[in-house]
C-alpha cells in the first residue's frame, strides 16, 4: 500500500559528543501519508535525533536518506528546504504578534502601494485564516488576533497548518501534545490525523502512549539511544509498549510495588504535624 | 464601545491616555492656560531633538537590543560638524557628511559587536558610550586646544537644519514628523517591519524563517547612532557651536519615552505612534511644568509617575490585546 521509497529514511545513524554516545545505529524510515511514533522516556535520544533531521545537528555517521537518495544538512535552513518542518511544543513562537503576520514571517505577501512596495495584511490574514479553517478549527476568523492569545492546541494548529501550506513533506511535531488538556490534545491528534490523510509524512514524538496508538501506523521505541522496537500499528498493546519505554521493566511489577509501598504506608499512617 | 476597546488594544493607548492625564493635571493643579502652553515652542522644540533619537531607539527595542551610545554620538555629530566646518573651515556639507560618517561607523561597531559575540547590547554600547565621550575629548584638546568649537554656517544649512521658524520654533520639528512619517511607514506597512517584530519574538525562529537577522540588527544600530548624530550636527548649526559635553540626559529620556510609549522592554511589541506620543508625553511633563505654578523640581517626580502609570497600563491593554476573542464567539 505503501509506497516502496520512503520519503525520509535513517541509516545506520550515530551520533556522539565528544566521547558520549548519545545514538547508536539508529535505522528508520517514514513513507507518505504516515504517521511514524517515535517513542522514548527522557534521555532516550529523542530530542538529538529531532535535532538531526531539522539540520541541528550532524550524524557522527551513517546517512539520512529522501527519497532514496542521501542528503546532508549543514544548518536547519538545508532541511527546511527540502520539506522538512519541525514544530515544537508551545507551537507559534511570536506570541506578540498577529496571526496574519506570524504566518508569514520571512515571506510576507506584498502589494503595490503607490510607489511603495507594502505588506499585504489582509491577503496575509485571510490565507493564514483560511490554512488554519481548513484543518476544521472554526473557532479561528480574526487574522489580527495575537498568537499569544490562543489555547495551546489553536496554537499548535495553526502551527502544523503553516507548515502544510508551505508545501512541508515531513512534519515532525516534538511532544506537541505534552502541554495540553486532555481536549485540546484531541484537537491536534485530529489534526495530525488531517494532515496524514493529505499524504504528508509525521514524525510524532511522544511519551504518550494512549495518544501514539491514536493516530500512529509505525512505532519506534527508543531506548539509551537505540531503537529497541520496531513495530506497526496492532503488532503490541499498550502495556507492552508502556513496559518497553520503561526500559524493559515490567509496569505490572512497578504496579505491584507500589501497591505493596500503599499498604505498608496504610499499616503505619502518617501522622500529620509530626516530623 | 467597541471602537474604543479596540483603541485600549493598541500598543499607543496608555501613552495616549497619559499625555491626556497630564495635560488634565496641569490645568486643575497648575492652573495652566492651554493656549499658551500649545504656543509655545519649548516642548515642542525639545520633543523634536528627544523624537528623531527615541524612535530608532525604539525600534531597536523592539527588534530585542538596547542603544545607550546615542548619549555620545549628540556631541559627537555636533563636535565633528564643528571641529571640520568651524576649526578647519571645510564646507560645511563636509562636516555633515563627517558628522553622519561617524554616525553610520560607531553605528557599524555597535551592530558587528552585537551579532558577532553574545555580550548583551546594553554593556557593548556602555562601552561605546563611554569610549566615544573620551575620543571625542581627546579629539577636541588634541585638535583645537578646546573643549568648545565655534561654527558659523552658510543660510542654506541654516535654513534647512537650523532655523527657527516664526523665531521660536526649531526646524527639526518637520525633521521629526517626517522621520516618524517613514520609520512609522516601514515599521507598520513594509516586510521589513515584520521582521523586526518577528526579531524581537524570537531571533533563533526569525533566522530559521530565513530572515537576515544580523544585517537588520546592524541596520538598525546605523540608524540610532546616526538619529544621535544628526540631532547634533543641527545642534551645532542652530546654535553656531559645539561642546563635548552634554547628550547623557537624552539616554534615559529617550528610554522613557520609548517604554511610556507602549514598547516592551524586551521586544516584540510597540508602534512608532506609540513612540512618537511617549516622547510628546515626556516633553509637556518636563517642559510644560513651567507653565505651571507647581514648583518646576517636581517635574521628576510626575515623570516617574507618569512613568510607572503608563508601563501599568501598557501591561494591563497587552493582556487585554491577548485574551481578545471577537465578540460573536464568545458564546
Amino acid at each position: 500500500m505503501a509506497p516502496i521509497i520512503p520519503v525520509l529514511e535513517l541509516r545506520d545513524v550515530e551520533k556522539s559528543f565528544g566521547p558520549i554516545d548519545v545514538l547508536h545505529e539508529i535505522s528508520l524510515k517514514v513513507h507518505e501519508g504516515e504517521v511514524l511514533c517515535l517513542l522514548g522516556d527522557n534521555g532516550a535520544g529523542k530530542s538529538t535525533l529531532i535535532k538531526i533531521l531539522a539540520g541541528v545537528h550532524k550524524p557522527t555517521s551513517g546517512t539520512i536518506l529522501m527519497d532514496g537518495k542521501p542528503v546532508e544538512f549543514d544548518r536547519p535552513r538545508d532541511a527546511a528546504d527540502r520539506g522538512i518542518a519541525t514544530l515544537h511544543q508551545f507551537g507559534g513562537t511570536f506570541p506578540l504578534m498577529s496571526i496574519g503576520r506570524s504566518f508569514f514571517v520571512g515571506v510576507e505577501p506584498q502589494k503595490k502601494w503607490g510607489p511603495f512596495t507594502v505588506f499585504d495584511r489582509k491577503k496575509a490574514n485571510e490565507i493564514a485564516v483560511k490554512a488554519v479553517r481548513d484543518f476544521g478549527i472554526t473557532r479561528i476568523d480574526d487574522g489580527d488576533r495575537l498568537v499569544g492569545g490562543l489555547s495551546g492546541g489553536e496554537r499548535q494548529s495553526i502551527a502544523i497548518a503553516r507548515a502544510v501550506y508551505f508545501g512541508a513533506r515531513v512534519l515532525i511535531l516534538d511532544e506537541p501534545t505534552a502541554a495540553l488538556g486532555v481536549k485540546q490534545a484531541a484537537h491536534v491528534l485530529r489534526i495530525v490525523n488531517e494532515t496524514k490523510q493529505r499524504g504528508l509524512a509525521v514524525i510524532f514524538i511522544t511519551h504518550q502512549v494512549m495518544h501514539a496508538l491514536a493516530v500512529g501506523d509505525h512505532f519506534a521505541v527508543l531506548i539509551r539511544g537505540a531503537v529497541a522496537a520496531d513495530f506497526r500499528k496492532g503488532d503490541k498493546t499498550r502495556e507492552e509498549i508502556t513496559d518497553l519505554m520503561a526500559g524493559g521493566e515490567s509496569m505490572a511489577d512497578l504496579e505491584a510495588e507500589l501497591e505493596g509501598y500503599a499498604q505498608n504506608q496504610e499499616e503505619r499512617p502518617p501522622s500529620l504535624g509530626h516530623t | 464601545m467597541n471602537e474604543f476597546s479596540h483603541f485600549l488594544r493598541r500598543p499607543e493607548a496608555a501613552t495616549i491616555i497619559s499625555l491626556a492625564a497630564v495635560i488634565v493635571f496641569y490645568v486643575i493643579f497648575g492652573g495652566v492656560d492651554l493656549g499658551k502652553l500649545f504656543g509655545a515652542a519649548s516642548w515642542v522644540n525639545f520633543a523634536a531633538n528627544l523624537g528623531i533619537v527615541a524612535i530608532p531607539v525604539g525600534l531597536l527595542m523592539i527588534s530585542g537590543e538596547l542603544d545607550i551610545s546615542i548619549g555620545a554620538m549628540i556631541p559627537a555629530g555636533s563636535m565633528t560638524t564643528a571641529i571640520l566646518s568651524g576649526y578647519y573651515g571645510y564646507p560645511i556639507a563636509i562636516g555633515m557628511l563627517g558628522a553622519l560618517s561617524v554616525g553610520i561607523l560607531v553605528g557599524f561597531v555597535n551592530g558587528i559587536l552585537t551579532v558577532r559575540t553574545t555580550v548583551p547590547s546594553l554593556i557593548i554600547t556602555l562601552g561605546s558610550l563611554v569610549a566615544m565621550q573620551g575620543i571625542i575629548l581627546s579629539a577636541s584638546v588634541l585638535l583645537t586646544g578646546n573643549a568648545s568649537v565655534p561654527l558659523t554656517a552658510p543660510d542654506w544649512a541654516k535654513f534647512a537644519f537650523g532655523q527657527l521658524i516664526g523665531g521660536s520654533h526649531q526646524v527639526i520639528i518637520i525633521w521629526w514628523l517626517i522621520l516618524t512619517a517613514i520609520f512609522a511607514f516601514v515599521l507598520h506597512r513594509t516586510s521589513y517591519g515584520n521582521w523586526i517584530f518577528a526579531m524581537g519574538g524570537d531571533r533563533d525562529s526569525a533566522r530559521n524563517l530565513g530572515i537576515p537577522t544580523s544585517k537588520v540588527t546592524i541596520i538598525l544600530f546605523i540608524l540610532s547612532a546616526s538619529a544621535a548624530s544628526f540631532v547634533g550636527m543641527c545642534q551645532a548649526i542652530l546654535f553656531n557651536s559645539a561642546q563635548v559635553s552634554g547628550g547623557m540626559n537624552f539616554i534615559f529620556n529617550a528610554i522613557v519615552s520609548v517604554v511610556v510609549g507602549g514598547v516592551l522592554l524586551t521586544g516584540g511589541f510597540g508602534s512608532v505612534i506609540g513612540i512618537f506620543f511617549g516622547t510628546l508625553t515626556f516633553a509637556i511633563v518636563n517642559q510644560g511644568i513651567y507653565f505651571t505654578q507647581i514648583d518646576r523640581n517636581w517635574s521628576n517626580l510626575i515623570i516617574g509617575a507618569v512613568l510607572l502609570i503608563a508601563v501599568g497600563m501598557n501591561e494591563t491593554f497587552r493582556e487585554k490585546a491577548l485574551s481578545y476573542v471577537p465578540k460573536k464567539m464568545k458564546a
